[in-house]
């Protein structure tokens, strides 16, 4: 007895051979000429991410000039905190401090968008101050010096 | 103040206690809700429609074709929100010709086209290929093309033939059920896995999905089925309401057992994010879980399915009902998907804050377009319908 093949079999293979070549055709043109150079990605990638606009300058860039603030903020709590974290970011300012002036935050508000109390926050992790009740009408930079908070203004 | 800062200042007052600062903005808005529900909607139509074939339930036969083209109409569809939610999706299709097999989107991509053209094309082609055929004959002019198009050529319709139509259909259901379920169960998979978030981090996640997938899909197919009738004026059948019922009344059960035990366990381990989500789905969640998805979605369709299993008088009762029952597991499984993906990214991994989402109406990802990816696999069913009109099928001897 012949073995019987059912039409649609001879058929239905075609038309998946015909999908699956024009699968791969269509791959071989959409994969990018770089991929998989390094790794399992598009080495053209590296280049475009240099391409973005840098805004933030780092903190050693900007002590190149202000020496003495590096000094003091050295000596307090506030070491750790790099001067992007407050005056934003500052690209622009090294590469033309003449013209673009940075942002000099001085509101209750933005220093309490850290030390404002917070009932979610360790007291001992980071100093908290009760907006509502601590010398109302005052800025904080009246008496401290953001740069070196515990060395109090007279 | 620079623009970015203001954008920062404005989202900060809608959220509360301490959050991380990428937790601001949630990544994964409406469309993600949407995405999954779509899925779950073709899964379990298609589990539907594979009772009647492998269990041989022959009381379900109208709604066999019903399903499969439901399932079809949606699945065609559940891919663009996803599309639609990327920032470039142009690009989109780079995740199936590199696949990285670490990825579970991408390999989700190949299950999606294994369902798409091995399961539910290749069912309904062999489903239809006998009809086909007489319909080419009998048309004229340029439906008489699409339809010898479709056939791919395959004109023989002796018995011998449609009957290997049949058997090979047959088999396709069967490979097409484990299809199915990882087809869902990979959709709960990509939230289970996600070992940061407590909220989803769950083995149980694939399955908790995969059943409600069952019933929303279930409770679909009895809408379109019903609505089918209405338009065709054709009288609704009971029995097969009463049937389809039975099986949303039994998944339902299970569904809502699962769920149940999912909540039991987190509630009885009571774990470090045990405070939060305590938080989250007493306010947040309120509404979206404990009465859309818990009481309109599942609490009422289970006592009102329990009471039809007794209840045989006042058939336009019993009908409407079911109508109802419908529309109200609908609504719990999309608030359930809703509840899983954006309940997740409400609160923070510090456990002691929450942000806050507000759904946008235009753009790419706002509700207009969620709206329309709805809307338009209803329109592709409209035009299946029409196409494959299953009412019009050569009847085959059994």
């Amino acid at each position: 007895m012949k073995f019987y093949v059912p039409p649609q079999i001879p058929r239905l293979a075609l038309a998946f051979g015909l999908f699956i070549t024009l699968f791969l055709v269509l791959r071989h043109f959409l994969v990018p000429d770089t991929f998989g150079k390094y790794g399992h990605y598009r080495a053209a990638s590296l280049i475009d991410n240099t391409l973005p606009e840098i805004h933030y300058a780092g903190q050693q860039a900007c002590f190149v000039c202000h020496q003495d603030i590096e000094d003091k903020k050295a000596q307090d709590v506030h070491s750790d905190i790099h001067c992007e974290t407050c005056h934003g970011p500052g690209e622009k300012h090294v590469v033309n401090s003449k013209v673009e002036k940075i942002l000099k935050p001085t509101g209750r508000e933005f220093c309490g968008s850290c030390h404002a109390l917070n009932a979610a926050k360790l007291k001992s992790a980071i100093f908290q101050i009760d907006l509502y009740k601590h010398n109302i009408g005052k800025n904080c930079i009246e008496c401290h010096n953001p740069h070196q908070p515990w060395e109090m203004k007279k | 103040m620079e623009p970015h800062y203001q954008h920062l200042y404005d989202i900060l007052a809608h959220s509360q206690g301490y959050i991380f600062p990428n937790e601001i903005d949630l990544q994964w808005g409406i469309l993600i809700v949407v995405y999954p529900f779509i899925t779950g909607l073709v899964a379990g139509a298609f589990i539907l429609a594979s009772l009647e074939r492998v269990f041989k339930v022959k009381i379900l036969k109208p709604t066999y074709q019903i399903a499969l083209l439901t399932a079809l109409s949606f699945l065609l569809v559940a891919t663009m929100p996803l599309i639609s939610h990327l920032s470039q999706p142009q690009r989109a299709y780079e995740i199936m010709i590199t696949p990285h097999s670490s990825s579970a989107m991408a390999i989700f991509g190949f299950v999606y086209l294994w369902y798409l053209m091995v399961v539910l094309l290749l069912e309904i082609w062999f489903d239809y290929r006998h009809s086909m055929v007489v319909w080419a004959n009998e048309k004229s002019g340029i439906m008489r093309w699409v339809y010898k198009i479709l056939t791919l050529g395959v004109n023989d319709i002796s018995p011998r033939t449609v009957k290997w139509d049949r058997k090979l259909g047959y088999i396709i259901t069967v490979v097409g059920i484990p299809s199915a379920f990882i087809l869902h169960g990979y959709v709960g998979f990509i939230f289970g896995s996600i070992k940061a978030n407590p909220w989803w981090s769950t083995p149980l996640m694939p399955i908790i999905f995969l059943f409600s997938a069952m019933v929303s899909g279930i409770s679909l197919v009895l809408l379109v089925y019903m609505i089918i009738s209405y338009f065709r004026k054709q009288i609704i059948d009971l029995n097969v309401l009463d049937s389809i019922g039975k099986y949303l009344f039994f998944v339902l059960i299970l569904d809502f057992t699962l769920e149940g035990l999912d909540q039991i366990q987190r509630i009885y381990e009571a774990g470090e994010s045990f405070e939060i989500l305590k938080l989250l789905v007493s306010s947040k969640l309120y509404l979206t879980l404990f009465v859309s998805q818990g009481l309109i979605g599942t609490i009422i369709p289970l006592v009102t399915l329990a009471f039809l299993q007794f209840y045989k008088h006042q058939i336009k009762v019993r009908k409407t009902m079911y109508f109802i029952i419908g529309i109200l597991v609908l609504i719990g499984v999309y608030s359930m998907r809703w509840n899983v993906v954006i309940g997740g990214q409400l609160f923070s991994k510090s456990f002691a804050g929450f942000t806050s989402f507000k759904v946008g109406l235009i753009g790419l990802d706002g509700t207009l377009m969620a709206i329309f990816w709805l809307i338009l696999p209803i329109g592709i069913l409209a035009f299946l319908l029409w196409l494959l009109p299953p009412w019009k099928m050569v009847k085959e001897e059994d």
